[in-house]
């Protein structure tokens, strides 16, 4: 067993438990959009991020994913610091300007209270006034579509190809996925309604 | 299988002697140096006159001609040395090669014209290691390039090769630990950690299968190192990988090199061969149970794969993808197996540690950074090379005392180092002893060896928005911050360098630079805005006069500078 304290209250969990699930365990709510508790961690998007400190330790106190990093004993967690904050209210903004027009990020941005007339917050103020939008999709490029379809349905019919903002999700050489079988499961877990099933005319 | 009884045991003083008792110090012999470098700048063509006019001569099979891998000073190359004299000769053209036959080799005339020149005092240098450039080195690492032919197996061990090895076989793999934590050294591709420390890690991680990586994926632009030593030395990695694989209880290794470097993959895989041959990989290594075998990985040119959790993504065939840590690779890596990945400069030292001692390698450098550093310094420099010097060195000593100062005569303006996950520093921090902490809090870092140096007609501006580009093109895309946080970042720097500043645009820099800095997963999110930040840093004037004037001081983006016509009439 592990013990660790997450935003001032001590949990014990068996070794292996991620943060994220810990904290589970307090009530303690953490935001996440790529997380499945059926898929593997994969710690892509960000939401999640808390700070850890271990106290007396030489390592200065930093931000990790919680849904994939283990529940360290001694560890202290706080899931709503201001670094923490600022980090998460960043990863908001930087999705929003993706997908401007997905409600469910829309959504989110609201709950945290990120708006375009904030001149407090210079980076959002930047980011949802000034920066250059012509790339936007609805795929926030999570990725629970191509991890289901490879986990747990087993087939892989979509995947992510290209690297950096050049990314995106894909069937093989962009060709109609012989290894689908219309499951459906990628367009259920899509947070933002980016993938549609179809009947093929 | 072999039996207990059909075990080789190679003797190696033994074998060193009858190398050495085949060759004779009165030879005359020609020493090419065969690098990428030397060969780019015509070595063949030099190592084909020799051929030509030795035979013309009537000395062929008199002179040998040894081709080695880079000396260092590609500034002077194609470079030879003449033997015996030990006389070095600088931009050899093959119409020289007759006359340094009959007049050097022939007459032991020196012709004064090749000779290296001092620009400043005119003096002559006879020989390679008086040039200044080669005088204030620390040549460790690189000594081997100078002096064997790479693909010969028995070049090296005239040299003490395999000798580590086989002494490390004998100590056992805790006092190996012990003796490379008493040498203090520090994983040489960038990050610094301290190498005893993963190898313990890895050895008493669970695990029927370990594994040993060597990285030679080096990607940043403008570095040669590690390419320099898989061409010049390929048998100081493969030794230091079996010492290593022999110590974490390895017996595969896997040298992970990028796809660019063609005649480092072909001396590595020669090298592989000739071990082979000689029983130093297979069974039985050395006549112990020890056996180890090493097979090479091409990287197909993704920069990304340079980063641990990528590299050995990539290995395994799949989708490269950072991956969270922990479990680190030294617990969960490779095939989910315990994996130790070491640069190909760290990997090269282990044999020299164990030869010479711990004293010997911590007795150079500062408190927290043991030994030598290896750079390629390149840029805007008279002397461009490869250099190895002591850590703790200043970059003054660096760029001026070795590098012969700024080529053309222009003034320095900043020396960048760490590649597109460092940073550039100016003027002021010359006189700084650089390790691996003084660089960080410098606002860069000491990367794996890449030293570009930059003059007055350079535009700071421009030079984060390339760097910028590379990383941005080159992020995996897996998290939100790195992928979409630089590409922002790019955005800025474009429009500034275009004249389409906005006064906030520097602090939106900065703020956005620490939030991808402290959100990203890997180390390319983690480092890619440092050429942003430490511009920004040293040279905020630079930014302000794009932004608030729109002028470029160093007349460098094109949007910025006026071309006035001669009027017509």
């Amino acid at each position: 067993m592990v013990k660790l304290t997450i935003d001032g209250q001590e949990v014990e969990v068996s070794e292996g438990t991620t943060v994220l699930e810990a904290a589970k365990e307090l009530n303690i709510k953490i935001p996440t959009l790529c997380y499945n508790r059926h898929l593997k961690p994969y710690g892509g998007c960000r939401m999640c991020l808390v700070e850890k400190s271990i106290p007396n330790s030489p390592r200065p106190p930093e931000l990790i994913v919680s849904c994939a990093y283990p529940a360290e004993n001694g560890a202290v967690i706080s899931t709503n610091s201001e670094r923490v904050l600022n980090a998460r209210r960043f990863v908001i903004e930087l999705m929003l300007v993706k997908c401007p027009d997905s409600n469910e990020i829309k959504d989110i941005a609201k709950e945290y209270g990120i708006s375009k007339d904030d001149k407090s917050d210079l980076v959002g103020n930047y980011l949802l006034n000034r920066a250059n939008t012509t790339n936007h999709t609805k795929c926030v490029l999570c990725g629970l579509c191509t991890r289901v379809c490879a986990e747990l349905v087993g087939m892989s019919a979509i995947s992510f190809s290209g690297r950096g903002s050049r990314r995106k999700i894909k069937t093989p050489f962009d060709k109609i996925s012989s290894t689908c079988i219309g499951c459906g499961a990628c367009a259920y877990l899509c947070p933002t309604k980016a993938i549609k099933i179809e009947e093929a005319s | 299988m072999k039996t207990e009884n059909q075990i080789e045991i190679i003797d190696l003083e033994k074998l060193k002697k009858e190398i050495l008792s085949k060759r004779s110090l009165d030879q005359p012999m020609v020493i090419i140096a065969g690098g990428t470098c030397g060969f780019t700048s015509g070595a063949s063509e030099i190592i084909d006159a020799f051929k030509d006019e030795l035979k013309k001569q009537k000395l062929d099979g008199k002179v040998e001609i040894k081709v080695t891998g880079c000396h260092g000073f590609c500034a002077i190359e194609p470079a030879i040395i003449i033997n015996p004299g030990n006389i070095c000769y600088k931009d050899v053209l093959p119409k020289d090669v007759g006359e340094i036959v009959s007049e050097t080799i022939i007459n032991k005339k020196v012709i004064e014209r090749l000779l290296y020149t001092d620009n400043v005092t005119g003096e002559k240098f006879l020989h390679e290691e008086d040039i200044p450039f080669y005088k204030k080195q620390t040549r460790r690492l690189l000594a081997n390039n100078a002096r064997i032919d790479p693909l010969n197996i028995e070049d090296y061990i005239a040299v003490d090769g395999y000798f580590a090895l086989d002494k490390a076989l004998k100590m056992g793999s805790d006092k190996i630990l012990e003796v490379i934590k008493a040498s203090g050294i520090r994983g040489r591709g960038g990050a610094g950690f301290p190498t005893a420390i993963k190898w313990e890690m890895t050895k008493k991680a669970q695990g029927t299968e370990k594994y040993i990586v060597c990285n030679a994926d080096e990607g940043n632009p403008g570095a040669f190192m590690d390419r320099s030593l898989l061409e010049g030395s390929p048998h100081s990695v493969i030794e230091g990988m079996l010492i290593g694989g022999f110590t974490i209880g390895a017996r595969f290794g896997y040298i992970y090199i990028r796809k660019e470097y063609p005649l480092a993959l072909e001396h590595l895989r020669k090298a592989l061969e000739q071990a082979h041959e000689y029983g130093f990989l297979g069974e039985h290594i050395l006549g112990t149970d020890f056996s180890f075998d090493i097979e090479i990985v091409r990287g197909a040119g993704a920069f990304i794969c340079g980063e641990e959790t990528n590299l050995l993504k990539s290995i395994e065939g799949a989708i490269v993808e950072a991956q969270t840590r922990p479990p680190f690779p030294a617990i969960k890596g490779l095939w989910d197996s315990p994996t130790v990945l070491n640069n190909v400069k760290t990997l090269s030292s282990i044999p020299l540690i164990i030869n010479n001692g711990a004293e010997w390698y911590s007795n150079i450098g500062t408190s927290t950074s043991k030994g030598t550093i290896v750079f390629a310094l390149v840029g805007k420099i008279r002397n461009t090379g490869l250099i190895e010097v002591p850590m703790g060195i200043t970059l003054r000593e660096i760029i001026y005392d070795i590098g012969g100062g700024i080529a053309k005569g222009k003034k320095f303006k900043a020396v960048q180092t760490g590649g597109p996950a460092g940073g550039c520093l100016p003027d002021s921090m010359l006189d700084m002893a650089i390790d691996f902490e003084s660089l960080i809090k410098a606002g860069t870092i000491m990367g794996s060896g890449g030293m570009i140096v930059l003059d007055e007609d350079t535009c700071m501006v421009e030079i984060a928005q390339y760097f910028l580009t590379f990383t941005q093109d080159e992020s995996c895309g897996k998290c939100t911050p790195c992928r979409e946080g630089t590409k922002h970042m790019l955005d800025i720097l474009t429009r500034i360098t275009q004249g389409q500043g906005h006064e906030e645009d520097i602090a939106v820099l900065e703020n956005m630079g620490s939030l991808i800095i402290d959100a990203s997963l890997c180390a390319l999110g983690k480092t890619a805005p440092k050429p942003a930040l430490s511009t920004i840093k040293y040279f905020r004037d630079e930014y302000e006069e794009h932004i608030k004037n729109k002028r470029c001081p160093a007349k460098v983006c094109k949007a910025l500078v006026n071309y006035p016509m001669p009027n017509e009439d």
